[in-house]
């Protein structure tokens, strides 16, 4: 493969690489007769990207039969990194960047003509590999949004940086971004973020019923950042838990595609918002007696709950895998829990007959109000 | 117990969100009593605390264009909250251009102290953005440990330089020594000191000025003092840079009461809030 990629051009590629490099260690170069495509997988098979220049993105494309593909191992995904590194003086330097892919001899060549006649050549040797495919179809998913990168931007910029995993959910004439919490002990005190933004904001807006999906926040942001940079629209297209979430951002030269697992057995199912204002959900005081004059529950709640959700969890990535890997196990896997045990969803307060007090103070606390008796070993304590 | 409150003005959001950032850079966790005209942040000087404690008052009316508050019981008609204030400054940080922010005591999953801030979009419908923060409820029979602490009986009084000036001072200083001595007299003289194996530094700063006190028993005191005579404590120089870095505004005021050997009083005094930090010496 010969080509040439020219002027702004040069930085949009350099952005893809950095992009991609951010889902996983090894970046797939492979030629293709409608254009070059870049793509990279993370190690768990959870997340995909692909980013396809067409033909028309290089001033020059030419490609060999037969067809040979690299991959770049970190290695050399650090060295072609290097090669782009600083954004901001290769607009103002590089005027042209010369790529050959040279299969008889496995060698890969940077060529940056820069300013004032210098130029800087890369050579890298590379393995041939088999090309890395995803199967996926987004145009056959039931929701499809699409946005203004900015909107999506302005989103993720109110959940903290060290969020591993977002919900998004859709109703009606809503969509709602919220915080996954998902580790049992840190769930009761974690705090809870939501955002929901009306159907307006979007600039498509096809929902098929209500459903909701959790995927990986931090594949998401690498996307969000390629696409603030460009000011393409993001779409997003998305099934049932379980399937995954396609996100991708389009032009008359480029395609790019990043596809994200999603949690098969999604907790955060959508539910009606909360009443604006009154004190509906503000039954404070039951609960505080209920805390003084019962006892609070013990932590065998705790594991079973994460047990339950954990072991669903570990389908969905199961279910889809992408092609060309082999099966991993989610990192944290508890495979050892017992999933027999009952219990109930905090959010939803859907009350197991065992259980009793936290989520719902109906009639259970009313009852136990008459004790009134300040037992000191149960009050709560800060 | 229900506590509701809003803010409508930018301002005072802003100025919300600094003391909230302000406290959060303080401590970890602090209590969070709210009553009918005030609300205070309050650290109580514990083991775990390194012996700090902590004073912030703030008046409800200067910052709230709504407030109710029904407290656990007619006769103590407040709330008591133990927070993590990184929480409510997380909060509060990406809703500085919202047209209002809500904060409502509600149950979730446990007690929490919810954010609603309706932030400004392009189209009819606003962006709605809740935060839920676990709060723990603190029970009345553990409120005595959270009451105003009293001015100690101080032996000198002094204002204090420009904090940044302090700050900048006080982190070279922490390059060298981990304890700090400070010292002051009724002529407004004021001396940072470190000392150690191999060096010893002093930052000397004059024309502070002192401030007045009222009819009291230390101001009594002062008078027989010999205005040159230092009264000096030594302190954990961390504790001191972790009270400096934390400050984002000039305050209106800042002074310190120094109890010769024992303890350090520092207080800021802003327009509407008031932040009283206590470090105690080190042997």
């Amino acid at each position: 493969m010969d080509c040439v990629v020219t002027g702004g051009n040069v930085k949009v590629l350099a952005k893809a690489i950095h992009s991609l490099s951010r889902i996983g260690d090894e970046l797939y170069l492979e030629p293709e007769d409608d254009g070059l495509a870049l793509r990279s997988v993370n190690s768990s098979r959870s997340a995909y990207a692909c980013f396809l220049f067409s033909p028309l993105f290089f001033s020059r494309y030419v490609v060999c039969i037969p067809l040979v593909s690299c991959v770049l191992t970190p290695v050399l995904l650090q060295c072609v990194q290097a090669v782009f590194r600083s954004l901001s003086s290769l607009d103002k330097t590089v005027e042209k960047c010369h790529i050959e892919l040279v299969g008889e001899k496995s060698r890969l060549t940077f060529t940056l003509h820069c300013k004032h006649g210098l130029m800087k050549t890369h050579n890298l040797s590379f393995q041939d590999s088999e090309s890395l495919q995803a199967v996926f179809d987004k145009d056959s998913c039931s929701n499809v949004l699409r946005a203004q990168p900015r909107l999506l931007v302005d989103t993720v910029l109110h959940f903290p940086p060290a969020l591993e995993e977002v919900s998004l959910s859709v109703s009606g004439e809503r969509v709602l971004f919220r915080n996954y919490v998902e580790e049992e002990p840190e769930r009761a005190k974690a705090m809870l973020t939501e955002l929901s933004l009306s159907s307006d904001e979007f600039e498509h807006f096809a929902v098929g019923a209500e459903s909701s999906i959790t995927f990986c926040l931090k594949e998401l942001r690498g996307l969000l950042v390629f696409a603030e940079s460009t000011g393409l629209p993001v779409s997003v297209h998305f099934d049932l838990p379980g399937s995954p979430v396609v996100l991708s951002v389009t032009d008359s030269v480029l395609e790019v595609n990043f596809v994200l697992a999603t949690l098969s057995d999604d907790l955060n199912l959508p539910r009606s918002p909360p009443p604006a204002d009154d004190f509906l959900n503000d039954d404070i005081d039951s609960y505080l007696i209920a805390m003084d004059t019962s006892e609070l529950p013990g932590p065998s709640n705790a594991p079973a709950q994460r047990s339950n959700h954990r072991l669903e969890a570990q389908s969905p990535v199961a279910n889809h895998r992408l092609e060309s890997e082999e099966a991993e196990e989610e990192e944290t896997g508890d495979t050892e829990r017992p999933p027999n045990k009952k219990f109930r969803s905090l959010f939803f307060g859907s009350v197991c007959p065992t259980d009793s007090q936290l989520t719902n103070q109906t009639a259970t606390s009313q009852e136990v109000l008459a004790s009134d008796s300040e037992d000191d070993a149960q009050a709560a304590s800060p | 117990m229900k506590f509701r409150a809003k803010i409508i003005d930018v301002g005072c959001l802003n100025h919300f969100t600094r003391v909230v950032n302000t406290i959060s850079k303080l401590t970890k966790t602090c209590i969070l009593r709210l009553t009918p005209g005030n609300l205070y942040f309050v650290l109580s000087g514990k083991i775990a605390s390194g012996g700090v404690s902590m004073w912030c008052e703030l008046s409800q009316a200067n910052f709230f264009d709504e407030y109710q508050l029904e407290g656990v019981a007619p006769e103590a008609n407040e709330i008591c909250l133990e927070v993590t204030p990184e929480n409510l400054s997380r909060a509060l940080r990406t809703a500085q251009n919202a047209k209002c922010v809500k904060i409502k005591l509600t149950k979730k999953h446990c007690p929490c102290l919810t954010f609603a801030a309706e932030l400004p979009t392009l189209s009819s419908v606003s962006r709605v953005v809740t935060h839920d923060i676990p709060v723990d409820v603190i029970p009345r029979r553990l409120w005595h440990d959270f009451k105003e602490p009293s001015v100690p009986d101080f032996d000198v009084s002094i204002y204090l330089p420009p904090l940044k000036t302090m700050k900048n001072v006080v982190d070279r200083m922490k390059n060298l020594s981990n304890f700090l001595v400070i010292e002051a007299n009724l002529n407004g003289e004021m001396n940072l000191k470190i000392e150690t194996d191999l060096v010893s530094v002093t930052t000397h700063f004059k024309d502070l000025g002192n401030p007045p006190w009222g009819d009291d028993g230390s101001q009594g005191r002062s008078h027989s003092r010999d205005p040159e005579l230092m009264a000096q404590t030594r302190v954990d120089i961390r504790k001191l840079q972790q009270f400096l870095m934390g400050q984002q505004v000039n305050p209106s005021k800042a002074m310190c009461n120094i109890v010769h050997k024992r303890i350090i009083h520092l207080i800021l005094l802003h327009e509407d809030v008031s932040l009283q930090y206590f470090i105690p010496a080190v042997a």
